[in-house]
């Protein structure tokens, strides 16, 4: 079935990403917006803007009911979810099956099977991916013995939790009592799930990361993989692709696993497996995937030419994969700096307000993604993303070049932002060695202990 | 079964002497709608399956967006009653039935000036303030925005 007009429950840049493609194929677009977004560019860009609900996410953005409904009544035949919100929420993919409107994504039972990390991990482990040694532990006496098997340090995990929260580093084996409990008793309070596993914890680690796509009929092809080593709290910074420094044998059984992990599925849509490569020993784990786009999915269309919002709107009208892994090819490598508004002399605290100027860089190697322009509010309720400076270019040395000309020129006020601290960062000669590991920041900031005025960059 | 001329003739003055704004009827392979003062359309029952009344096709193309709903944002010297949330507007409890208020009643904040649907749950919305409607611009039936002025009361003096 083909799709003629397409609801966006979402806000933001990756609003006005998925506008643009809509836009080249012809499509409509209807944005749901919360009362704060109503201004927003995207709101301004799609053909329709539907007010859902004030801007606590909790009352908008996260509505199944809500979206479904602003989706039929505004004749919708799709919905987008881009990233976060309700992206990899089960009742919207479900609510969509039921009531015949095409969900841009997996299906409820993907979303299902990828977002709870037990269920993730025994799919892994039966699609002969490697995983982190480890497992869930439901008592003390469990940990006390697994943690005899695999020896520290070990990671505290919460089942039901991502993005870093309910996670704990335990050093020795006498501190895992205390550190089980607290664990448990965070993640129940946060994610109303208060199961826990233990695992190895990988001292020198890297996130690398492998696009796929599927067309849920059991092909899948994959678009190479993407370096997200540089974070921040497991926030990532930057990323980039291809990743520095690993062999073309390591590359190829990385790339290997994500197509069998998502196979195994019969995968819908675009999707990433995340992989934890662990640099002493030269080996990698499967983490968890993440069933919807990704935030920096523009390093790997810069590097490919694909486009893998419109890939996203085939699959899901049911044109199916369009790409054979051997019709996709890598040029050269791109490189992506998350510009935040965060003060980083503050602990990056968030930083909202209304921006009262800016200027992005432009040139042929450069793409920014954003939905700021001047006079745009950064509302407190959201995260404090404002755009993404992505810099294509022969070589890793170029890119760290131009990207780190590009933020220079770039110019922004009314906001602080963290776009020196980006500056910084591509200065730093580790980083610029490549293939640092995710510890890399932490260190930085360590050694750096007064970063400079980075919010004056712009 | 076949549906005469005669036989729609007749729905039709039922439905014109009834309560309701709307019938719709499926059998045997022959669909009929009608709207009350909807688009007058030739009554010709020949063509099974097809929708008698142009205006009400069930399968419409999608309707042009309007990206600007145009309704009066103000009435002098009245308050407007903004949709609690997002949904279906209707005026009346049921097809048919009056509608909680019209133009000239008399409210007060707990009156039930109509229900807001979203996926088949009615939220009543109440007018929050008293004193008189003084207009009505939601219409009955559509998609009503969260924070859309429903209608304009002129607070008792």
């Amino acid at each position: 079935m083909s799709i003629r007009r397409v609801l966006i429950a979402n806000r933001g840049e990756i609003a006005v990403r998925i506008i643009r493609t809509c836009q080249a194929l012809g499509i409509e677009t209807v944005l749901a917006v919360s009362t704060a977004d109503r201004e927003s560019l995207p709101a301004r860009m799609a053909d329709r803007a539907v007010c859902i609900g004030p801007a606590r996410p909790g009352d908008s953005y996260l509505r199944v009911d809500t979206i479904v409904h602003a989706a039929q009544a505004v004749g919708a035949d799709a919905i987008h979810p881009g990233y976060g919100f309700l992206s990899e929420r089960m009742a919207l993919a479900e609510r969509c099956e039921e009531h015949g409107i095409i969900f841009i994504g997996p299906t409820a039972a993907q979303i299902d099977a990828v977002g709870d990390k037990l269920k993730a991990r025994a799919a892994a482990e039966a699609a002969d991916v490697p995983v982190v040694p480890g497992g869930p532990v439901a008592s003390l006496d469990e940990a006390l013995a697994l943690a005899q098997r695999i020896q520290p340090p070990f990671l505290v995990k919460a089942v039901g939790g991502g993005g870093g929260r309910g996670m704990k580093r335990v050093d020795r084996i006498d501190e895992l009592e205390e550190a089980l409990s607290m664990a448990s008793a965070e993640a129940g309070a946060a994610f109303g799930d208060s199961r826990v596993y233990l695992e190895r914890f990988v001292e020198r680690g890297r996130h690398v990361e492998v696009q796929v796509l599927g067309d849920g009929a059991g092909r899948v092809i994959h678009l190479g993989e993407r370096d997200c080593s540089v974070q921040r709290r497991y926030q990532k910074l930057i990323e980039e692709t291809p990743a520095p420094g690993l062999s073309a044998d390591f590359r190829t059984r990385l790339h290997a696993a994500a197509v069998r992990f998502a196979e195994r599925l019969s995968y819908r849509g675009a999707g990433t497996v995340e992989f934890l490569v662990d640099v002493d020993r030269d080996e990698f784990y499967f983490l968890e995937m993440n069933a919807r786009i990704q935030v920096e999915h523009p390093i790997t269309e810069a590097v490919t030419g694909i486009d893998l919002v419109a890939e996203q709107i085939a699959i899901a009208s049911g044109e199916g994969l369009r790409l054979t892994q051997e019709s996709v090819t890598f040029d050269g490598c791109a490189m992506e700096c998350r510009v935040n508004a965060e003060d980083p002399n503050r602990d990056f605290q968030p930083s909202p307000g209304v921006v009262s100027s800016v200027s992005w860089p432009s040139a042929p190697s450069i793409r920014v993604d954003t939905h700021i322009d001047a006079g745009a509010r950064v509302p407190p309720f959201y995260d404090s993303l404002l755009a993404k400076v992505i810099v294509h270019a022969p070589t890793r040395s170029d890119v760290v070049m131009r990207l780190r000309h590009a933020l220079l020129e770039t110019v922004l006020s009314g906001v602080s932002t963290n776009i020196g601290f980006h500056v910084d960062v591509l200065t730093d000669a580790e980083f610029i060695a490549g293939g640092v590991d995710t510890g890399f920041l932490a260190r930085f900031l360590a050694r750096e202990p007064a970063i400079k005025e980075s919010g004056q960059h712009g | 079964m076949k549906l005469t001329a005669n036989d729609v003739a007749e729905i039709m003055r039922l439905v014109e002497s009834s309560a309701f704004d709307a019938l719709d009827l499926e059998m045997d392979g022959v669909k009929l709608s009608l709207r009350r003062g909807g688009l007058q359309a030739p009554m010709d029952t020949a063509q099974p399956a097809t929708p008698l009344v142009a205006a009400a096709a069930s399968v419409p193309a999608p309707r042009a967006i309007d990206k600007k709903p145009s309704q009066p944002v103000a009435v002098d010297g009245a308050e407007a009653v903004r949709a609690p949330l997002l949904g279906t507007f209707y005026r009346a409890p049921k097809p048919g039935a009056p509608p909680y208020v019209a133009v000239g009643d008399t409210v007060d904040a707990e009156t039930v000036i109509g229900i807001i649907e979203v996926m088949k749950l009615m939220n009543p919305v109440r007018a929050g303030v008293s004193g008189t409607v003084a207009a009505i611009t939601a219409v009955d039936s559509q998609l009503v925005e969260f924070d859309e002025p429903l209608m304009f009361v002129k607070p008792a003096p």
